[in-house]
């Protein structure tokens, strides 16, 4: 059999798995909500607080200096 | 530095009143609690991602006891099983990052929770939780404290989770994955090439487009074929019958040539085609999912109310089981949800859902109390008239208006087209068929066909969503969110505008403030100044932030700002007294300074009385919103204008004054009597916009061709209607008409364009020579063009202001 016949149902099962992909995504409501993620993402660990904290007390010295 | 601003709400910090916590400034104390609260749980990353992102807590107490109740907490989850439950809560505050942040670290706050996922468009949250630690009326006490109060009204006892159609997304998605895919495969017939391989190869490859086409045929175009049927069965020709009947006849031409052998066929277009028309219809749905189009009463609303059994004891009840005679018990700002009497002394009832009035009215006992007011100050206590859907303004709903679902009120404008469209395009195919069938009975058959399908009106069904598509979200970014894209067309043929007057032309943010009376020194004014700054009644509000703040010449600004009030006493719906700086000052009612008034027209006043003697009054007028002389001037000049009010006739002469001349003003109008009205006017012919904002104005806003609700807050609160107008932007009303007339030039100028492609297809099928390659060609080009001429005509359109 020529390989013609087996790269193009290969492609075509590529697809229709891709394709399948898609269906449940929308199924299961990933599409429903398309910016909150965006921003979610964005968010950092917990764990650089601390070093977080840090920094806004010496912006607030900074600003009390140019006062 | 003057101005400071507080580190969690962002407002203006008076500065008698500033409280500093942990080297920030706050407000007041509710938002320092906040704070502390954050602090404490190691959540003060809220602060970093947006500045001042906070809301002032509100006092809630008793607000909730209905989360006590099982059965109506059981109405709201959405799912419940021994340890879990989800719900979801509408949180209108929900604004930036940090709300998202916070809120979806609710589990750090509270024990009980396992985790909480915003959906931020929806300005929703939904909370996972352990129904036996932590109960539902403790997180709303909790996001109450951190300012995030939800809003539950009686909306959402009905519902418990929806079904979202996603239908047209699937649709989509099959059709592209088809489409995708057939093109791709397309492409050795396409280039026609002549080698034995691929020679060998092509009945494979015909048989595998043909197999992908079948979803796309059956299942992506199914909408096509459904109204196609509707329509004919209706006897009404829309553009769906020959878009329908293209497909159909390139399906069954394009499986003949495969099967025979002649060709390739035409899947490749005939899927490209159902995938950029389903694409168009996409497009055109611009979902505003933080509103809602289709409010009633409901959403305004409490889901329970206090009871007070006949042993004296409080009871939360669901809303639908209250019933005539029972004694009800509402708190500072609840809503009043049934009429009834007064049986306290003395009650503020502010109607500003239902007339748009922002100053309450005061109510004696006794009085009669319509339901949708919102109850301003101590508890009162009242006997029930009538059960919720009897109520006067709930009475409304059970108006035809609302019962009916209507689908289709007028032909759009695709529709109309198509009504000639249809009849000359089986006519050429007919005449084309009859004309061949004389020499070739072969090409006969496919010349036939051909008209049919190079005629299929891709380009001309895409015109409309893109174009109304586009139109949407332009009006969208300038804050005038319409239902749907139908609206457009509604808007254009609109030539009667409708305007209620009380918070629709007139805001109820500001009140134009006038002084009758004995000119008050600047000592004086400064004294009222600060007695007003103790009160929280609305009136208060407003004549302080009327007040200028006055600097003496022997004092200071700090000094003066200091000034303290010695003795304060609030009676509530009188007024109040204060000692202040040795002054005795007297602010509230004509009653309450004993001042006998001439009783000529309604007017909102407040009296001032220093030291016994009576000083004079501050009367509060209605402010119309900028620009409104200007807009109705441009308005008069293309429309009929009227204004529709539920008040009085005391703002006759200064309306006249202020708008153009013939404009009809009509006073006294009931709800139901607004809703006449504009079926009278729609009766006579003419295609009604209504413009209002309150659930008085529902009726008429139903009943209108075209109804837009006029909205200071669109998160929150806007009655059932076509549109919704953010108050700000309600000058530029003359301009969105503007621009939805010139959406359907854009409109009619496209469809030209699109039928001079449909007359070049044609000729290549009358002549019998469209190769599957033409029409390969033809059909993504005509769309195109089509998709970005419209695109730019009506960003064009938009950016002529």
């Amino acid at each position: 059999m020529s390989v013609i016949y087996l790269l193009i149902s290969i492609s075509i099962l590529i697809a229709i798995g891709f394709f399948i992909a898609f269906i449940t995504a929308v199924k299961t409501g990933q599409y429903d909500d398309d910016y909150t993620p965006s921003v979610r993402m964005l968010f950092d660990d917990e764990l650089l607080k601390s070093t977080k904290k840090e920094n806004r007390v010496e912006n607030n010295e900074e600003k009390e200096l140019d006062i | 530095m003057d101005t400071q601003n507080c580190f969690h709400c962002g407002l203006n910090i008076v500065k008698a009143e500033e409280i500093i916590f942990d080297e920030k400034k706050f407000c007041c104390n509710g938002c320092k609690t906040v704070y502390e609260i954050f602090s404490l749980n190691d959540l003060t990353c809220y602060y970093d991602f947006e500045k001042s992102p906070g809301a002032t807590p509100q006092d809630i107490n008793g607000k909730y006891d209905f989360l006590d109740n099982e059965s109506i907490v059981s109405k709201l989850l959405e799912f419940k099983e021994n340890s879990t439950a989800i719900i979801s809560l509408n949180i209108p505050h929900i604004h930036c990052s940090s709300c998202i942040w916070i809120l979806e670290n609710l589990q750090r706050l509270q024990k009980g929770i396992s985790s909480s996922q915003v959906n931020f468009p929806e300005k929703k949250v939904r909370i996972t939780y352990n129904p036996e630690e932590v109960s539902i009326k403790t997180i709303v006490y909790l996001l109450s404290s951190i300012g995030y109060e939800p809003y539950i009204s009686l909306e959402n006892y009905e519902t418990g989770t929806s079904n979202v159609d996603r239908s047209l997304t699937y649709k989509l998605g099959v059709a592209f994955f088809c489409f995708g895919n057939i093109m791709l495969l397309s492409f050795p017939e396409y280039f026609e090439v002549k080698e034995y391989w691929l020679d060998q190869y092509r009945g494979f490859f015909r048989w595998l487009i043909f197999a992908l086409a079948l979803p796309s045929f059956f299942y992506s175009a199914s909408g096509y074929y459904v109204s196609a049927f509707k329509s004919i069965r209706s006897k009404m020709l829309n553009i769906d019958i020959p878009i329908a009947l293209g497909i159909v006849v390139m399906f069954v031409r394009s499986t003949f040539d495969i099967v025979m052998d002649y060709g390739s066929g035409f899947f490749d277009s005939l899927t490209g085609l159902i995938f950029f028309m389903l694409l168009g219809k996409m497009f055109q749905i611009k979902t505003y999912s933080f509103l809602s189009f289709e409010r009633d009463f409901k959403s305004y609303f409490p889901i329970a109310i206090t009871k007070i059994n006949s042993d004296s004891l409080e009871e939360s009840v669901p809303i639908y089981e209250v019933e005539k005679g029972d004694r009800l018990l509402i708190r500072n700002q609840e809503l009043i949800p049934v009429d009834g009497i007064l049986i306290s002394e003395k009650a503020e009832i502010d109607y500003s859902f239902v007339t748009g009035e922002a100053i309450p009215i005061t109510k004696k006992s006794g009085d009669k109390v319509f339901a949708g007011g919102k109850q301003i100050g101590k508890v009162i206590e009242m006997e029930v008239l009538h059960s919720v859907s009897q109520s006067y303004l709930t009475q409304l709903w059970s108006n035809d208006v609302f019962q009916k679902n209507v689908i289709q009120k007028h032909k759009t404008i695709t529709d109309r087209i198509s009504r000639y469209f249809t009849p000359i395009l089986l006519l050429i195919a007919f005449s084309g068929f009859g004309y061949w069938i004389f020499i070739d009975a072969n090409i006969a058959f496919n010349v036939f066909t051909a008209v049919l399908i190079v005629a299929c009106p891709c380009a001309l069904a895409l015109t409309a969503p893109f174009t109304f598509g586009n139109v949407l979200r332009i009006l969208g970014k300038q804050k005038f969110y319409l239902k749907n894209a139908l609206v457009i067309e509604q808007l254009a043929k609109v030539d009667t505008i409708v305007f209620d007057k009380t918070g629709t032309i007139t805001t109820n943010k500001k009140s134009n403030i006038s002084y009758e009376g004995e000119i008050l020194s600047d000592e004086y004014l400064l004294l009222i100044k600060n007695v007003l700054r103790a009160s929280n009644h609305p009136l208060s509000r407003m004549l302080y932030d009327y007040l200028p703040i006055l600097i003496l010449p022997n004092k200071s600004a700090n000094d003066a700002k200091k000034w303290r009030v010695d003795a304060f006493e609030e009676i509530t719906g009188k007024g109040m007294e204060a000692h202040i700086f040795g002054h005795q000052i007297q602010i509230g009612s004509a009653a309450f300074v004993e001042k006998t008034e001439e009783n000529k027209l309604q007017q909102t006043s407040v009296h001032i009385k220093i030291n016994g003697v009576y000083c004079g009054k501050f009367i509060f007028n209605n402010q119309y919103r900028d620009g409104l002389a200007s807009l109705f001037k441009n308005l008069s000049g293309n429309y009929q204008i009227k204004v529709l009010s539920g008040d009085n006739e005391g703002e006759r002469a200064t309306l006249e004054q202020l708008l153009p001349k013939g404009t009809e003003l009509i006073f006294n109008q009931k709800p139901e009597q607004k809703l006449e009205f504009i079926k009278n006017l729609q009766d006579n012919g003419n295609n009604v916009m209504m413009v209002g904002d309150g659930l008085n104005d529902a009726g008429a806003l139903a009943q209108s061709n075209v109804g837009i609700s006029i909205s200071e807050n669109v998160n929150v609160f806007s009655p059932a209607c076509d549109a919704i107008l953010d108050a700000n932007e309600f000058q530029k009303l003359n301009y969105f008409l503007k621009l939805s007339k010139n959406s359907i030039t854009t409109i009619k100028m496209s469809f030209t364009l699109s039928l001079l492609y449909n007359v070049v297809g044609l000729a290549f099928a009358i002549t019998g020579n469209l190769l599957p390659l033409v029409a390969a060609i033809i059909m993504p080009l005509s769309t195109i063009t089509i998709v970005s001429f419209v695109t730019l005509m009506s960003s064009y359109y938009a950016s002529k202001k």
